[in-house]
Protein backbone atom coordinates (compact mmCIF):
# COMPACT_ATOMS: atom_id res chain seq x y z
CA UNK A 1 0.00 0.00 0.00
CA UNK A 2 1.64 3.25 -0.51
CA UNK A 3 1.14 5.73 1.68
CA UNK A 4 2.36 10.56 0.78
CA UNK A 5 3.51 11.93 3.59
CA UNK A 6 5.77 14.94 4.06
CA UNK A 7 8.61 14.71 5.92
CA UNK A 8 10.77 17.86 6.50
CA UNK A 9 9.22 19.45 3.52
CA UNK A 10 9.73 16.92 0.70
CA UNK A 11 6.64 14.64 -0.56
CA UNK A 12 7.44 10.91 0.27
CA UNK A 13 5.49 7.99 -1.13
CA UNK A 14 6.32 5.33 0.81
CA UNK A 15 5.47 1.28 0.33
CA UNK A 16 4.47 -0.31 3.73
CA UNK A 17 1.97 -1.57 6.16
CA UNK A 18 0.01 1.61 7.30
CA UNK A 19 0.27 0.06 10.74
CA UNK A 20 3.96 0.65 10.89
CA UNK A 21 5.00 3.00 13.46
CA UNK A 22 6.79 6.57 11.81
CA UNK A 23 9.88 5.74 13.61
CA UNK A 24 10.33 2.10 11.87
CA UNK A 25 9.90 4.34 8.32
CA UNK A 26 11.47 7.50 8.92
CA UNK A 27 14.60 5.05 10.29
CA UNK A 28 15.01 2.44 8.02
CA UNK A 29 12.69 3.26 4.84
CA UNK A 30 14.29 7.20 4.93
CA UNK A 31 17.54 6.94 6.33
CA UNK A 32 16.72 9.65 9.19
CA UNK A 33 18.11 8.21 12.12
CA UNK A 34 17.53 11.38 14.25
CA UNK A 35 14.88 10.11 16.27
CA UNK A 36 15.60 7.18 18.45
CA UNK A 37 14.16 4.05 19.94
CA UNK A 38 13.18 4.12 22.92
CA UNK A 39 10.74 2.44 24.92
CA UNK A 40 8.20 1.78 22.20
CA UNK A 41 5.37 2.67 24.26
CA UNK A 42 5.36 6.17 23.86
CA UNK A 43 6.74 6.69 27.75
CA UNK A 44 10.41 7.81 27.13
CA UNK A 45 10.02 10.82 24.10
CA UNK A 46 13.32 9.50 22.51
CA UNK A 47 11.35 9.25 19.22
CA UNK A 48 9.81 12.48 19.25
CA UNK A 49 8.73 14.43 15.93
CA UNK A 50 6.47 16.82 15.13
CA UNK A 51 3.60 16.04 13.55
CA UNK A 52 1.93 19.47 12.00
CA UNK A 53 4.31 21.93 14.35
CA UNK A 54 3.74 19.56 17.54
CA UNK A 55 5.28 17.31 19.41
CA UNK A 56 4.44 13.68 19.03
CA UNK A 57 6.00 9.82 19.39
CA UNK A 58 6.98 8.79 16.57
CA UNK A 59 7.15 4.79 17.83
CA UNK A 60 3.62 4.74 18.80
CA UNK A 61 2.19 6.78 16.17
CA UNK A 62 0.81 4.45 12.59
CA UNK A 63 2.18 5.18 9.08
CA UNK A 64 -1.04 5.57 8.38
CA UNK A 65 -2.12 8.18 10.68
CA UNK A 66 0.04 10.69 8.99
CA UNK A 67 -0.89 10.50 5.46
CA UNK A 68 -1.04 13.75 4.05
CA UNK A 69 0.41 15.68 7.04
CA UNK A 70 3.84 17.52 7.92
CA UNK A 71 5.93 15.41 9.84
CA UNK A 72 9.32 17.28 10.65
CA UNK A 73 12.24 15.58 12.39
CA UNK A 74 15.59 16.91 13.82
CA UNK A 75 17.13 16.56 10.16
CA UNK A 76 14.46 18.92 9.20
CA UNK A 77 16.39 22.05 11.51
CA UNK A 78 19.47 22.51 10.42
CA UNK A 79 22.98 20.69 9.79
CA UNK A 80 26.25 20.37 10.61
CA UNK A 81 27.53 23.24 9.51
CA UNK A 82 24.10 25.25 9.46
CA UNK A 83 22.95 24.51 12.80
CA UNK A 84 19.53 25.75 13.73
CA UNK A 85 19.48 28.57 16.96
CA UNK A 86 18.39 25.42 19.37
CA UNK A 87 20.82 22.83 18.28
CA UNK A 88 23.43 25.08 18.63
CA UNK A 89 22.18 26.33 22.03
CA UNK A 90 22.49 22.43 22.85
CA UNK A 91 25.95 22.27 21.39
CA UNK A 92 27.09 25.54 23.65
CA UNK A 93 25.56 24.78 26.94
CA UNK A 94 26.58 20.57 26.10
CA UNK A 95 23.85 19.33 26.91
CA UNK A 96 24.02 16.01 24.94
CA UNK A 97 25.84 12.81 27.18
CA UNK A 98 25.30 10.34 25.68
CA UNK A 99 23.01 11.93 23.34
CA UNK A 100 20.24 8.85 22.91
CA UNK A 101 17.49 11.23 24.03
CA UNK A 102 18.76 14.42 22.57
CA UNK A 103 16.97 14.57 19.22
CA UNK A 104 13.38 14.22 21.14
CA UNK A 105 14.19 16.77 23.61
CA UNK A 106 14.99 18.81 20.42
CA UNK A 107 12.01 18.60 18.81
CA UNK A 108 10.21 18.77 21.78
CA UNK A 109 11.23 22.16 22.57
CA UNK A 110 11.19 23.69 19.35
CA UNK A 111 7.79 22.99 19.47
CA UNK A 112 7.14 25.02 22.14
CA UNK A 113 9.92 27.53 21.18
CA UNK A 114 7.75 28.10 17.52
CA UNK A 115 4.35 29.03 19.44
CA UNK A 116 6.15 30.77 22.88
CA UNK A 117 9.54 32.37 21.82
CA UNK A 118 9.97 33.53 25.47
CA UNK A 119 8.79 30.83 27.36
CA UNK A 120 8.88 31.28 31.68
CA UNK A 121 10.97 28.17 33.07
CA UNK A 122 7.41 26.94 34.82
CA UNK A 123 6.50 26.59 30.93
CA UNK A 124 9.67 25.02 29.99
CA UNK A 125 9.90 22.19 32.42
CA UNK A 126 6.09 21.15 32.23
CA UNK A 127 6.49 21.07 28.32
CA UNK A 128 9.23 18.99 28.26
CA UNK A 129 8.32 16.31 30.82
CA UNK A 130 7.16 13.88 28.89
CA UNK A 131 11.17 13.25 27.39
CA UNK A 132 13.24 11.55 29.50
CA UNK A 133 17.05 11.32 29.98
CA UNK A 134 18.89 8.77 31.82
CA UNK A 135 22.20 10.34 32.37
CA UNK A 136 20.77 13.25 34.03
CA UNK A 137 21.58 16.01 31.81
CA UNK A 138 18.21 17.87 32.65
CA UNK A 139 19.63 21.37 34.15
CA UNK A 140 21.49 21.93 30.75
CA UNK A 141 18.81 20.99 28.54
CA UNK A 142 17.03 23.87 30.16
CA UNK A 143 19.76 25.74 29.93
CA UNK A 144 20.00 25.33 26.50
CA UNK A 145 16.23 26.43 25.71
CA UNK A 146 16.62 29.06 27.57
CA UNK A 147 19.34 30.09 25.71
CA UNK A 148 17.67 29.53 22.44
CA UNK A 149 15.06 31.51 23.44
CA UNK A 150 17.23 35.02 24.12
CA UNK A 151 16.87 34.69 27.99
CA UNK A 152 20.13 34.55 30.05
CA UNK A 153 20.87 30.78 30.52
CA UNK B 1 -60.53 49.95 21.83
CA UNK B 2 -58.59 52.49 20.48
CA UNK B 3 -54.88 52.97 20.56
CA UNK B 4 -55.12 55.85 23.10
CA UNK B 5 -56.44 53.32 25.98
CA UNK B 6 -54.45 50.16 24.85
CA UNK B 7 -51.20 52.87 25.56
CA UNK B 8 -52.64 53.66 28.81
CA UNK B 9 -53.79 50.39 29.77
CA UNK B 10 -49.99 49.00 28.88
CA UNK B 11 -48.43 51.82 30.81
CA UNK B 12 -50.10 50.98 33.77
CA UNK B 13 -49.58 47.24 33.65
CA UNK B 14 -45.46 48.21 33.35
CA UNK B 15 -45.72 50.81 36.27
CA UNK B 16 -47.63 47.63 38.31
CA UNK B 17 -45.51 45.36 37.25
CA UNK B 18 -41.98 47.63 38.15
CA UNK B 19 -43.54 48.34 41.52
CA UNK B 20 -43.64 44.64 42.02
CA UNK B 21 -40.22 44.32 41.14
CA UNK B 22 -38.95 46.71 43.33
CA UNK B 23 -40.75 45.01 46.10
CA UNK B 24 -39.84 41.74 45.28
CA UNK B 25 -36.26 42.89 45.26
CA UNK B 26 -36.47 44.75 48.35
CA UNK B 27 -37.50 41.58 50.02
CA UNK B 28 -35.22 39.21 48.27
CA UNK B 29 -32.39 41.59 49.55
CA UNK B 30 -33.34 42.23 52.96
CA UNK B 31 -33.81 38.25 53.16
CA UNK B 32 -30.34 37.68 51.59
CA UNK B 33 -28.29 40.03 53.46
CA UNK B 34 -25.75 38.28 55.40
CA UNK B 35 -23.75 39.97 58.49
CA UNK B 36 -20.14 41.21 58.21
CA UNK B 37 -18.44 38.40 61.09
CA UNK B 38 -15.68 40.94 62.73
CA UNK B 39 -12.11 40.21 61.79
CA UNK B 40 -9.72 38.57 64.47
CA UNK B 41 -5.70 38.98 65.20
CA UNK B 42 -4.31 35.66 62.95
CA UNK B 43 -4.43 32.95 65.62
CA UNK B 44 -0.81 31.93 66.54
CA UNK B 45 0.10 28.45 65.72
CA UNK B 46 -0.27 27.71 69.46
CA UNK B 47 -3.69 28.35 69.91
CA UNK B 48 -4.55 25.04 68.39
CA UNK B 49 -3.82 22.02 69.92
CA UNK B 50 -1.15 19.34 67.09
CA UNK B 51 -3.99 16.60 67.43
CA UNK B 52 -6.69 18.81 65.72
CA UNK B 53 -4.07 20.05 63.04
CA UNK B 54 -3.19 16.61 62.34
CA UNK B 55 -7.16 15.42 62.36
CA UNK B 56 -7.92 18.64 59.60
CA UNK B 57 -4.58 17.76 57.53
CA UNK B 58 -6.35 14.35 56.68
CA UNK B 59 -9.83 15.72 56.41
CA UNK B 60 -8.21 18.35 54.11
CA UNK B 61 -7.06 15.50 51.89
CA UNK B 62 -10.53 13.80 52.34
CA UNK B 63 -12.34 17.35 51.22
CA UNK B 64 -9.14 17.75 48.54
CA UNK B 65 -8.85 21.67 49.06
CA UNK B 66 -5.97 21.56 47.40
CA UNK B 67 -7.08 20.20 44.51
CA UNK B 68 -9.23 23.25 43.80
CA UNK B 69 -7.26 25.93 45.60
CA UNK B 70 -3.92 25.56 44.24
CA UNK B 71 -2.97 27.00 41.00
CA UNK B 72 -0.79 24.65 38.39
CA UNK B 73 2.74 25.38 39.66
CA UNK B 74 1.32 28.21 42.41
CA UNK B 75 2.04 27.51 46.24
CA UNK B 76 -0.46 25.29 47.95
CA UNK B 77 -4.21 26.44 48.93
CA UNK B 78 -3.22 30.34 47.38
CA UNK B 79 -5.92 29.61 44.95
CA UNK B 80 -6.23 31.26 41.14
CA UNK B 81 -7.11 27.98 39.86
CA UNK B 82 -9.56 28.60 36.95
CA UNK B 83 -12.71 26.31 36.78
CA UNK B 84 -14.64 26.47 33.55
CA UNK B 85 -18.66 25.85 34.33
CA UNK B 86 -21.61 26.22 31.52
CA UNK B 87 -21.97 29.98 33.89
CA UNK B 88 -18.22 31.35 33.10
CA UNK B 89 -15.10 30.32 34.46
CA UNK B 90 -14.63 30.95 38.22
CA UNK B 91 -11.35 31.38 40.21
CA UNK B 92 -10.30 29.37 43.03
CA UNK B 93 -9.48 31.60 46.55
CA UNK B 94 -6.53 32.07 48.29
CA UNK B 95 -7.17 30.19 51.59
CA UNK B 96 -3.92 30.41 53.58
CA UNK B 97 -3.91 32.62 56.34
CA UNK B 98 -2.70 35.49 54.67
CA UNK B 99 -4.29 38.74 56.51
CA UNK B 100 -5.53 40.72 53.29
CA UNK B 101 -5.37 38.31 50.42
CA UNK B 102 -6.32 34.85 52.26
CA UNK B 103 -8.37 34.10 55.59
CA UNK B 104 -6.03 35.07 58.25
CA UNK B 105 -8.78 37.52 59.73
CA UNK B 106 -11.33 34.67 59.52
CA UNK B 107 -12.61 33.88 63.21
CA UNK B 108 -13.76 30.05 63.71
CA UNK B 109 -17.27 30.88 63.16
CA UNK B 110 -16.48 32.66 60.09
CA UNK B 111 -15.21 29.56 58.38
CA UNK B 112 -17.84 27.37 59.27
CA UNK B 113 -20.59 30.04 58.14
CA UNK B 114 -18.43 29.75 55.08
CA UNK B 115 -18.78 26.23 54.90
CA UNK B 116 -22.33 25.30 56.32
CA UNK B 117 -24.29 28.31 54.47
CA UNK B 118 -21.50 29.57 51.65
CA UNK B 119 -21.22 32.87 52.90
CA UNK B 120 -18.13 35.01 53.03
CA UNK B 121 -17.16 36.50 56.18
CA UNK B 122 -17.75 40.06 54.66
CA UNK B 123 -21.63 38.79 54.64
CA UNK B 124 -21.09 37.75 50.38
CA UNK B 125 -22.56 35.22 48.98
CA UNK B 126 -20.49 32.43 47.85
CA UNK B 127 -20.81 30.55 44.24
CA UNK B 128 -21.43 27.17 44.86
CA UNK B 129 -18.39 25.79 42.81
CA UNK B 130 -17.41 25.67 46.70
CA UNK B 131 -19.83 22.86 47.29
CA UNK B 132 -21.08 23.99 50.80
CA UNK B 133 -24.16 22.41 50.02
CA UNK B 134 -22.16 19.19 50.85
CA UNK B 135 -19.98 20.71 53.25
CA UNK B 136 -23.05 21.96 55.21
CA UNK B 137 -22.87 18.42 56.82
CA UNK B 138 -20.08 18.16 58.63
CA UNK B 139 -19.92 18.29 62.22
CA UNK B 140 -18.73 21.12 64.12
CA UNK B 141 -15.51 19.15 65.68
CA UNK B 142 -14.09 18.20 62.06
CA UNK B 143 -15.10 22.13 60.67
CA UNK B 144 -12.76 23.24 63.58
CA UNK B 145 -9.98 20.80 63.28
CA UNK B 146 -10.24 22.01 59.13
CA UNK B 147 -9.62 25.64 60.71
CA UNK B 148 -7.21 24.35 62.61
CA UNK B 149 -4.88 22.71 59.95
CA UNK B 150 -5.93 25.49 57.52
CA UNK B 151 -5.17 28.76 59.59
CA UNK B 152 -1.49 26.92 60.19
CA UNK B 153 -0.65 26.83 56.96
CA UNK B 154 2.14 29.08 55.52
CA UNK B 155 0.41 32.58 54.73
CA UNK B 156 0.57 33.43 50.95
CA UNK B 157 -0.48 36.60 49.54
CA UNK B 158 -2.01 35.81 46.54
CA UNK B 159 -5.02 37.23 45.01
CA UNK B 160 -6.79 35.40 42.09
CA UNK B 161 -7.91 36.75 39.21
CA UNK B 162 -11.56 38.09 39.04
CA UNK B 163 -14.26 35.36 37.82
CA UNK B 164 -15.27 35.78 34.68
CA UNK B 165 -19.27 34.74 34.57
CA UNK B 166 -22.00 35.65 32.10
CA UNK B 167 -24.88 37.96 32.76
CA UNK B 168 -26.32 38.72 35.76
CA UNK B 169 -24.18 36.23 37.74
CA UNK B 170 -21.58 38.25 38.91
CA UNK B 171 -24.34 39.59 41.26
CA UNK B 172 -23.43 37.53 44.53
CA UNK B 173 -27.40 38.47 46.16
CA UNK B 174 -28.62 36.33 43.24
CA UNK B 175 -26.94 32.71 45.10
CA UNK B 176 -29.24 33.15 47.79
CA UNK B 177 -32.30 32.56 45.79
CA UNK B 178 -30.27 29.70 44.24
CA UNK B 179 -29.14 28.47 48.14
CA UNK B 180 -33.24 28.75 48.47
CA UNK B 181 -33.48 26.11 46.30
CA UNK B 182 -30.68 23.57 46.55
CA UNK B 183 -29.09 23.86 49.72
CA UNK B 184 -30.44 21.17 51.99
CA UNK B 185 -29.04 21.74 55.33
CA UNK B 186 -28.25 19.11 58.50
CA UNK B 187 -26.27 16.22 58.72
CA UNK B 188 -26.33 13.41 56.71
CA UNK B 189 -28.70 10.95 58.45
CA UNK B 190 -27.52 7.70 59.66
CA UNK B 191 -28.97 4.62 58.85
CA UNK B 192 -29.56 2.04 61.45
CA UNK B 193 -29.69 -0.64 59.19
CA UNK B 194 -25.96 -0.43 57.78
CA UNK B 195 -23.20 -0.99 59.36
CA UNK B 196 -20.63 1.62 61.23
CA UNK B 197 -18.74 1.58 58.45
CA UNK B 198 -21.49 1.91 56.12
CA UNK B 199 -22.49 4.96 57.98
CA UNK B 200 -18.79 6.49 58.11
CA UNK B 201 -18.44 6.64 54.44
CA UNK B 202 -21.69 7.86 53.89
CA UNK B 203 -20.80 10.82 56.11
CA UNK B 204 -17.31 11.02 54.30
CA UNK B 205 -18.58 11.05 50.81
CA UNK B 206 -21.91 13.41 51.18
CA UNK B 207 -19.59 15.86 53.48
CA UNK B 208 -16.09 16.95 53.06
CA UNK B 209 -15.22 13.99 50.03
CA UNK B 210 -18.94 15.41 47.97
CA UNK B 211 -18.13 12.50 45.36
CA UNK B 212 -22.20 14.00 44.09
CA UNK B 213 -20.73 17.35 43.01
CA UNK B 214 -18.88 15.62 40.04
CA UNK B 215 -20.82 12.06 39.82
CA UNK B 216 -24.33 13.70 39.87
CA UNK B 217 -25.85 15.34 36.71
CA UNK B 218 -26.91 18.81 37.47
CA UNK B 219 -29.74 20.67 36.14
CA UNK B 220 -30.01 23.95 34.42
CA UNK B 221 -29.20 26.43 37.60
CA UNK B 222 -26.31 24.11 37.94
CA UNK B 223 -27.97 22.39 41.40
CA UNK B 224 -26.99 18.94 41.09
CA UNK B 225 -30.57 16.27 40.47
CA UNK B 226 -31.18 14.94 43.66
CA UNK B 227 -33.68 12.83 42.69
CA UNK B 228 -31.12 11.50 39.96
CA UNK B 229 -28.16 11.53 42.72
CA UNK B 230 -24.77 9.69 41.13
CA UNK B 231 -26.76 8.90 37.96
CA UNK B 232 -23.24 10.49 35.84
CA UNK B 233 -22.24 14.14 35.76
CA UNK B 234 -19.08 16.14 34.00
CA UNK B 235 -16.37 17.12 35.28
CA UNK B 236 -13.62 19.45 32.96
CA UNK B 237 -14.40 18.16 30.11
CA UNK B 238 -14.43 14.50 31.51
CA UNK B 239 -17.24 12.17 32.43
CA UNK B 240 -18.07 11.57 35.77
CA UNK B 241 -19.28 7.90 35.85
CA UNK B 242 -22.58 7.28 37.27
CA UNK B 243 -22.16 5.81 40.66
CA UNK B 244 -25.62 4.06 40.89
CA UNK B 245 -26.64 0.62 39.26
CA UNK B 246 -26.28 2.33 35.81
CA UNK B 247 -22.63 2.28 36.26
CA UNK B 248 -21.71 0.56 32.69
CA UNK B 249 -18.61 -1.43 34.21
CA UNK B 250 -18.05 -5.40 32.76
CA UNK B 251 -17.32 -6.42 36.14
CA UNK B 252 -19.54 -5.16 39.45
CA UNK B 253 -17.69 -3.12 41.72
CA UNK B 254 -16.98 -4.53 44.67
CA UNK B 255 -15.99 -2.92 47.68
CA UNK B 256 -12.92 -4.56 47.29
CA UNK B 257 -12.04 -3.45 44.30
CA UNK B 258 -13.47 0.32 44.95
CA UNK B 259 -10.98 0.00 48.00
CA UNK B 260 -7.99 -0.55 45.60
CA UNK B 261 -9.14 1.26 42.82
CA UNK B 262 -9.18 4.67 44.99
CA UNK B 263 -5.93 3.70 46.54
CA UNK B 264 -3.72 2.80 43.80
CA UNK B 265 -5.63 4.38 41.14
CA UNK B 266 -6.22 1.05 39.09
CA UNK B 267 -7.89 -1.79 39.77
CA UNK B 268 -6.82 -5.28 38.21
CA UNK B 269 -10.83 -6.06 37.28
CA UNK B 270 -11.47 -2.29 35.69
CA UNK B 271 -9.27 0.57 34.68
CA UNK B 272 -7.13 3.99 35.65
CA UNK B 273 -8.02 6.72 37.44
CA UNK B 274 -7.96 9.39 34.65
CA UNK B 275 -8.53 12.81 34.33
CA UNK B 276 -9.85 15.15 37.45
CA UNK B 277 -10.12 11.49 39.47
CA UNK B 278 -6.16 11.49 39.38
CA UNK B 279 -5.78 14.08 42.17
CA UNK B 280 -8.59 12.51 43.95
CA UNK B 281 -6.69 9.08 44.52
CA UNK B 282 -4.07 11.11 44.90
CA UNK B 283 -5.57 12.44 47.97
CA UNK B 284 -7.13 9.01 49.45
CA UNK B 285 -3.79 7.54 49.03
CA UNK B 286 -2.43 9.31 52.14
CA UNK B 287 -5.50 9.38 54.35
CA UNK B 288 -6.07 6.11 56.84
CA UNK B 289 -6.92 2.88 55.49
CA UNK B 290 -9.83 2.83 57.10
CA UNK B 291 -11.25 5.93 56.09
CA UNK B 292 -11.44 4.65 52.62
CA UNK B 293 -12.50 0.98 53.19
CA UNK B 294 -15.95 3.11 54.76
CA UNK B 295 -15.85 5.32 51.36
CA UNK B 296 -15.56 1.96 49.12
CA UNK B 297 -18.03 0.16 51.48
CA UNK B 298 -20.31 2.87 50.80
CA UNK B 299 -20.44 3.20 46.89
CA UNK B 300 -20.22 -0.42 46.49
CA UNK B 301 -23.60 -1.23 47.88
CA UNK B 302 -24.63 1.80 45.23
CA UNK B 303 -23.18 0.48 42.83
CA UNK B 304 -25.12 -2.38 40.76
CA UNK B 305 -24.75 -3.44 36.94
CA UNK B 306 -21.91 -5.78 35.54
CA UNK B 307 -21.77 -9.24 36.14
CA UNK B 308 -21.14 -10.12 39.81
CA UNK B 309 -18.83 -12.47 39.95
CA UNK B 310 -15.06 -12.62 38.20
CA UNK B 311 -14.13 -13.21 35.69
CA UNK B 312 -18.01 -12.50 34.08
CA UNK B 313 -17.73 -11.86 30.23
CA UNK B 314 -15.25 -10.92 28.66
CA UNK B 315 -15.90 -9.68 25.17
CA UNK B 316 -13.27 -9.84 21.79
CA UNK B 317 -14.59 -9.49 18.54
CA UNK B 318 -11.60 -9.08 16.48
CA UNK B 319 -12.79 -10.37 13.34
CA UNK B 320 -16.13 -8.76 13.44
CA UNK B 321 -14.72 -5.05 14.50
CA UNK B 322 -11.86 -5.40 11.72
CA UNK B 323 -14.75 -6.30 9.23
CA UNK B 324 -16.79 -3.07 10.95
CA UNK B 325 -13.89 -0.98 11.37
CA UNK B 326 -11.38 -1.17 8.80
CA UNK B 327 -9.54 2.37 9.39
CA UNK B 328 -9.28 2.01 13.58
CA UNK B 329 -7.90 -1.28 12.96
CA UNK B 330 -4.87 -0.10 11.31
CA UNK B 331 -4.75 2.67 13.42
CA UNK B 332 -4.97 0.30 16.57
CA UNK B 333 -2.53 -1.81 15.73
CA UNK B 334 0.08 0.76 15.12
CA UNK B 335 -0.98 3.15 18.56
CA UNK B 336 -2.50 0.73 21.03
CA UNK B 337 -1.52 -3.02 20.20
CA UNK B 338 2.10 -1.91 21.62
CA UNK B 339 -0.17 -1.89 25.16
CA UNK B 340 -3.01 -3.10 24.57
CA UNK B 341 -3.03 -6.28 22.34
CA UNK B 342 -2.92 -9.50 23.28
CA UNK B 343 0.59 -10.83 24.64
CA UNK B 344 1.41 -6.73 25.02
CA UNK B 345 3.82 -6.52 28.18
CA UNK B 346 1.27 -4.92 30.48
CA UNK B 347 -1.01 -8.15 30.09
CA UNK B 348 1.57 -9.56 32.16
CA UNK B 349 1.52 -6.98 34.45
CA UNK B 350 -2.13 -7.94 35.75
CA UNK B 351 -3.39 -4.26 34.10
CA UNK B 352 -7.02 -5.05 32.68
CA UNK B 353 -7.75 -5.54 29.39
CA UNK B 354 -9.84 -3.02 27.33
CA UNK B 355 -12.62 -5.60 27.58
CA UNK B 356 -13.12 -4.96 31.23
CA UNK B 357 -13.17 -0.38 30.52
CA UNK B 358 -16.11 1.44 31.75
CA UNK B 359 -15.23 4.00 29.41
CA UNK B 360 -15.89 1.38 26.14
CA UNK B 361 -18.59 0.43 27.61
CA UNK B 362 -20.24 3.68 28.49
CA UNK B 363 -23.07 5.03 26.33
CA UNK B 364 -21.22 8.37 26.53
CA UNK B 365 -17.74 8.12 24.81
CA UNK B 366 -16.14 11.04 26.68
CA UNK B 367 -13.63 9.41 28.71
CA UNK B 368 -12.58 7.11 25.79
CA UNK B 369 -12.18 10.11 23.45
CA UNK B 370 -10.29 12.34 26.75
CA UNK B 371 -7.89 9.19 27.96
CA UNK B 372 -6.64 8.67 24.00
CA UNK B 373 -6.25 13.07 23.59
CA UNK B 374 -4.97 13.32 26.98
CA UNK B 375 -3.41 10.39 28.15
CA UNK B 376 -3.21 9.17 31.73
CA UNK B 377 -0.72 10.38 34.16
CA UNK B 378 -0.01 8.39 37.47
CA UNK B 379 -1.62 9.61 39.62
CA UNK B 380 0.34 8.43 42.81
CA UNK B 381 3.50 10.09 41.78
CA UNK B 382 6.20 8.14 40.69
CA UNK B 383 3.45 4.56 40.12
CA UNK B 384 0.71 3.65 38.92
CA UNK B 385 -0.81 3.21 35.08
CA UNK B 386 0.73 5.93 32.68
CA UNK B 387 -0.95 6.31 28.99
CA UNK B 388 0.95 8.55 26.67
CA UNK B 389 -1.48 10.96 24.74
CA UNK B 390 -2.33 10.75 21.50
CA UNK B 391 -3.55 14.25 20.80
CA UNK B 392 -0.72 15.27 18.61
CA UNK B 393 -0.28 12.17 16.51
CA UNK B 394 -4.04 11.10 15.94
CA UNK B 395 -7.02 13.47 13.71
CA UNK B 396 -10.28 13.91 15.35
CA UNK B 397 -11.47 11.54 12.05
CA UNK B 398 -8.52 8.96 13.61
CA UNK B 399 -9.51 9.11 17.34
CA UNK B 400 -12.91 8.24 15.99
CA UNK B 401 -11.66 5.47 14.22
CA UNK B 402 -9.80 3.99 16.55
CA UNK B 403 -12.21 4.01 19.17
CA UNK B 404 -14.87 2.90 16.98
CA UNK B 405 -13.07 0.00 16.71
CA UNK B 406 -12.16 -0.31 20.20
CA UNK B 407 -15.36 -0.20 21.01
CA UNK B 408 -17.28 -2.96 18.59
CA UNK B 409 -13.71 -5.46 19.52
CA UNK B 410 -13.72 -5.12 23.35
CA UNK B 411 -17.86 -4.47 23.60
CA UNK B 412 -21.33 -5.64 22.57
CA UNK B 413 -22.72 -2.16 22.64
CA UNK B 414 -23.96 -0.44 19.31
CA UNK B 415 -21.57 2.31 17.91
CA UNK B 416 -21.38 5.29 19.30
CA UNK B 417 -22.94 7.45 17.08
CA UNK B 418 -21.43 11.27 15.65
CA UNK B 419 -18.06 9.97 17.09
CA UNK B 420 -15.89 12.32 15.11
CA UNK B 421 -17.83 15.17 15.75
CA UNK B 422 -18.04 14.23 19.92
CA UNK B 423 -14.04 14.18 19.43
CA UNK B 424 -13.91 17.27 18.00
CA UNK B 425 -15.98 18.55 20.73
CA UNK B 426 -14.13 16.88 23.36
CA UNK B 427 -10.96 17.92 21.67
CA UNK B 428 -12.09 21.72 22.47
CA UNK B 429 -13.40 20.69 25.99
CA UNK B 430 -10.01 19.29 27.50
CA UNK B 431 -7.77 21.83 26.21
CA UNK B 432 -9.87 24.93 27.91
CA UNK B 433 -8.70 26.38 31.37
Amino acid sequence: MTITVSVNGQVQRLEADPATPLLYVLREDLGLNGAKYGCGLGQCGACTVQIDGKAAFSCVTPLAAVEGREVRTVEGLGTIDRMNPLQQAFVEEQAAQCGYCIAGMIMRAQALLDINPTPSDAEIRSHMQPNLCRCGTHMRILRAIRRASGQAA
Amino acid sequence: MNRFLLFAMRRRTIATALALLVLVGTIALVATWRPSIAPIAIPKVSAFTQASVERGAVLAKLGDCAVCHTSEGGAPLAGGRPLATPFGTLFATNITPDRQTGIGVWSRAAFIRAMRDGVRRDGAHLYPALPYEHFTHVTDEDLGDLYAFLMTRRPVRATPPPNRLIFPLGFRPLLAGWKLLFLQKGQVKSDPTKTAEWNRGAYLAEGLGHYAACHSPRNLAGGEERARAYAGGVAEGWRAPALDASNPAARRWTQEALYTFLRTGISPDHSAAAGPMAPVVESLSTVPEEDVQAIATYFASKLGGGSPVAPGRVVERTALAAAAEPAGAVLFAGACAGCHGVGAPMTAQQRPSLALSSDLRDADPTNAIQSVLQGIEPPVAGRGPKMPPFAASLTDTQVAATLAYARARYTDRAAWPKLAKTVRKARREGTQP
